[in-house]
């Protein structure tokens, strides 16, 4: 088969100053699919957002069978027959499907959309590549796999031979997964070429035909899939022998100290988000929550901690009732919170790293001198933190914003674990951030167990869930469908069905995960 | 110097220059004279003792509603009734000058802390139908500065004017009253040291204080700031009165300092100023002397320009829109600034 896409010393400089391509020589030949793995922050997402022409490199060139092209812009690169499935869906929610799918090219009568023949237009694609979408349904209503579906489709109706797929399994369950690797493959023997860009080494293994390896930037290796084993791959992308698995021993828990009873909430268009929710937190032992995105979890966590009012029901946190305290007066109790979105709650990204620990200790009355802030016991306390979390960074008054993801997230890790909580909430701990951080921050969490803290793991990330969790409940569409005590009993198929509403416990099983 | 603040004392030093220039080519075109004109306006405040404690005499209430700005940007809030605030703490001070009776030194501080208090008040009412209706502040300050305007002009006409003085002005000032004079044959007045005083409480307070911190938490991101546990809605109240204290001690400042009666016909344009100095040192009190000098010295010079050339003093309004123009658009430089970010990865081997 010949090279159809050949990328030469690409380099690309973000404007914090961070190197995110370096170098970079990356090449693929027709009719195969290409994995593109590495940590997060090693540059994948980059090179193919420059591939696709949302971003220009400052050094490099591109050559598209063989010649050298430049590309400027997206509507540039889908010219080129590049589409992106990029890793946040860009659809129009509110819309059908059929209209997402033909949006800036759309079937015009009379100078008005021709629905019904946006809708042929959608079936006769979906026909052809068997990806079977509803052409009529809202975007909104149909469930994340389908909107992946959509999103390659557009691609594939915009002309697209090469597809890009960045982290598509990341949202998905294990039975939409392997739906999805059906149909990737169906699409290579069509003779469309697939970049698949992923951490999951297995699926990497499964599905891809050859395997390009980065590292900080950098192009490490290119491997045909049967010549590497999942570990070389890993070593490679880490550069250092590291264990993929955690080390627990067995929880003890204890007394609770986290309980939920009959808690449900309406969102403000009054939906109902969560149904008639129960359950305990013990310490010494990490509650895990796993759960397709969107199905209460947000709303659960930020009902725990403050952030969100207006609830029916009990909520108790070491025998005290939260229902009249802030956000403060919550923290008081000993809770730390590991928020899901970690730019918009986790840090002030144009304040200090030390500004940025201290926030929620910065009025503690040993950082006082008298009417002032004692800077020489902050200085000194946030080099301690700095150094006992391994954030990488050259001076403590470094903007936020200058961090690497995976560091930004230890600062807020660090700064939620050095209270020493009695009741930790993490909610997509790890999301986003590279192996080694993300090794780091597990490691944390299993020590705070271990020293008699109780964690409430809340997680879309099913390897994550399945490795550190001691029990582990599952929520669909707002309410528990299962509980599992033991953890060794659990496989991630099944855990696939009950996620997708598919098999539900008895209200006995699920009962029991109220402690009280 | 961080490369951060480097390339921002960079930007503001290229942005003046260009907006000078640019002055420099529409003088050319307007005046007879563009050579003078345009000396006038660069070397005029420098030429006496007189036009350098001018400068110095309009630095002084732009440094008090440059921090008053400040402080509420700094927790983003745009609150810009520091012109109202400004021109009630004059009021304010007027009623005390004139009707108290009181010692040196003592008098004039009774005045200014009144004066402050009334310019609290002004800037607290927007604070509080923000956090009460979540009312955007930006609008009611503006809409109060008039309800303050008209309502300091009512107390001045009715209860406070002179009326043998043939002017709409009020009766004279005690003479324990005003601020002293500091240096001859200029107006430079002791107003100057509290001035000084605001800058380095206001700093010590922003930067050293767990209040200021909880400020600029909220101002950078208020998400982040509730989240962390800091009661947000105390940091939006007491961050525009905090400003409104400022402005207000600036009003009274300037009408103690300046003048013998109060003679503000329309509101000073000092709040409004206020923005362009703040906007200039980037929020940050220490910046905010030398922003407002240099406005200061803008004035001045244009003054001294219009008074010997066939040049209007507006020409400033001109200069000051191409140089906040420029450093308020993010987009300039931007180019430049990228390439010092590549070639600083490159120095730190980020780059082979």
């Amino acid at each position: 088969m010949e090279e159809i896409i050949r990328m030469e010393g690409i380099t690309k400089v973000y404007p914090n100053g961070v190197v995110a391509n370096n170098q970079v020589d990356f090449s693929i030949t027709e009719g195969e699919i290409h994995a593109l793995v590495g940590e997060n922050g090693a540059g994948k997402s980059t090179l193919m957002k420059v591939l696709f022409g949302q971003e220009q490199s400052e050094e490099g060139k591109i050559f598209i069978r063989g010649r050298e092209v430049k590309l400027t812009s997206s509507q540039n690169a889908i010219e080129h027959g590049i589409g992106m499935v990029h890793q946040h869906f860009m659809l129009v929610p509110s819309l059908t499907v059929a209209e997402n799918l033909v949006l800036g090219k759309e079937p015009t009568k009379g100078g008005f959309l021709d629905f019904d023949k946006a809708v042929e237009i959608t079936k006769e694609l979906s026909e052809q590549y068997n990806l079977i979408v509803e052409p009529e349904a809202k975007v909104e209503d149909i469930p994340v796999g389908k909107k992946q579906k959509v999103e390659i489709l557009k691609a594939l109706c915009r002309g697209a031979k090469i597809l890009i797929l960045d982290e598509p399994t990341a949202v998905l369950t294990p039975q939409e997964t392997s739906e999805l690797f059906r149909e990737l493959i169906e699409l290579k023997n069509k003779g469309h070429t697939i970049i698949f860009i992923s951490h999951k080494l297995n699926e990497v293994k499964e599905i891809c035909d050859r395997v390009t390896i980065m590292r900080r930037g950098k192009n490490v290796g290119v491997f045909h899939i049967d010549e590497i084993s999942t570990e070389e791959i890993s070593n490679l992308m880490m550069g250092k022998e590291m264990s993929l698995d955690i080390q627990k021993k067995k929880a003890e828990p204890k007394e609770p100290v986290l309980s939920v009873d009959g808690l449900s909430y309406f969102n403000v268009v009054g939906r109902q988000v969560l149904k008639d929710v129960s359950f305990c937190v013990r310490a010494g032992e990490i509650l895990g929550v796993a759960g397709v995105e969107g199905n209460g979890q947000k709303e659960l966590v930020e009902i725990i901690t403050g952030l969100q009012v207006d609830y029916r029901g009990t909520i108790n946190i070491l025998d005290r009732n939260i229902d009249k305290l802030s956000i403060k007066g919550i923290r008081g109790l000993g809770v730390g919170h590991i928020p899901e979105d970690r730019m918009t709650y986790g840090v002030a990204e144009l304040a200090s790293v030390e500004e940025n620990l201290i926030s929620n200790r910065y009025d503690d009355s040993n950082f006082q001198n008298k009417l002032l802030m004692d800077t020489d016991t902050i200085d000194s306390w946030t080099a301690k933190t700095i150094d006992e979390y391994i954030i990488k960074t050259d001076s403590s008054k470094r903007l936020v914003k200058m961090l690497s993801g995976g560091n930004i997230q230890k600062v807020v890790v660090a700064r939620e674990l050095s209270t020493d909580p009695k009741l930790l909430i993490a909610h997509q701990p790890t999301r986003g951030i590279d192996v080694g951080a993300a090794n780091f921050i597990h490691r944390k969490l299993v020590d705070m167990r271990d020293t008699g803290a109780a964690i409430l793991l809340v997680s879309a990330d099913l390897n994550e869930i399945m490795d550190l969790s001691d029990s582990l409940i599952v929520m669909y569409e707002g309410e528990i469908v299962a509980y599992f005590e033991d953890m060794s009993k659990v496989t991630e198929e099944e855990l696939g069905l009950y996620m997708l509403g598919l098999k539900r416990q008895s209200e006995d099983e699920i009962g029991r995960c109220f402690h009280a | 110097m961080h490369s951060e603040s480097k390339f921002e004392v960079i930007r503001t030093l290229v942005a003046i220059l260009i907006a000078l220039l640019l002055a420099f080519i529409i003088i050319l075109f307007v005046s007879q004279e563009p050579i003078t004109a345009f000396l006038k306006l660069i070397t005029g405040p420098f030429s006496s003792l007189r036009h350098f404690g001018n400068i110095i005499e309009t630095a002084i209430p732009l440094i008090f509603t440059g921090l008053s700005i400040s402080v509420m940007f700094q927790a983003n809030q745009f609150n810009l009734a520091a012109e109202g605030a400004f021109f009630i703490g004059g009021v304010v001070a007027t009623i005390a000058a004139i009707h108290f009776n009181l010692p040196p030194v003592i008098h004039p501080l009774v005045a200014i802390v009144l004066g402050a208090v009334a310019g609290g008040i002004v800037c607290l009412i927007s604070a509080l139908l923000k956090v009460k209706w979540n009312a955007s502040e930006l609008v009611s300050s503006l809409m109060l500065n008039y309800i303050f305007f008209l309502l300091g002009i009512y107390i001045i006409n009715y209860f406070l004017r002179d009326p043998n003085a043939g002017a709409m002005v009020s009766y004279q000032f005690k003479d324990n009253a005003m601020l002293s004079r500091l240096i001859p044959r200029t107006r430079i007045h002791t107003g100057l040291f509290i001035a000084a005083l605001c800058i380095v409480l206001m700093y010590l307070f922003l930067y050293r204080t767990k209040w200021g911190y909880a400020l600029r938490m909220t101002g950078l991101n208020q998400s982040f700031a509730e989240y962390s546990g800091i009661n947000t809605v105390k940091v939006i109240i007491y961050s525009q009165l905090l400003g409104g204290i400022t402005a207000g001690i600036g009003g009274a400042t300037e009408i103690l300092g300046m003048y013998n009666r109060f003679q503000w016909q329309a509101l000073p344009q000092y709040g409004f100023d206020g923005v362009i100095v703040a906007i200039i040192a980037r929020n940050n009190p220490v910046f905010i002397p030398i922003a407002a000098f240099f406005l200061a010295y803008l004035r001045i010079g244009a003054d001294i320009m219009s008074r010997y050339t066939d040049v209007q003093n507006e020409m400033v309004a001109v200069i000051q829109a191409v140089m906040i123009m420029l450093i308020a658009a993010q987009g300039f430089l931007a180019k430049y600034r990228h390439k010092m970010i590549v070639k600083g990865a490159k120095q730190h081997g980020k780059l082979s």
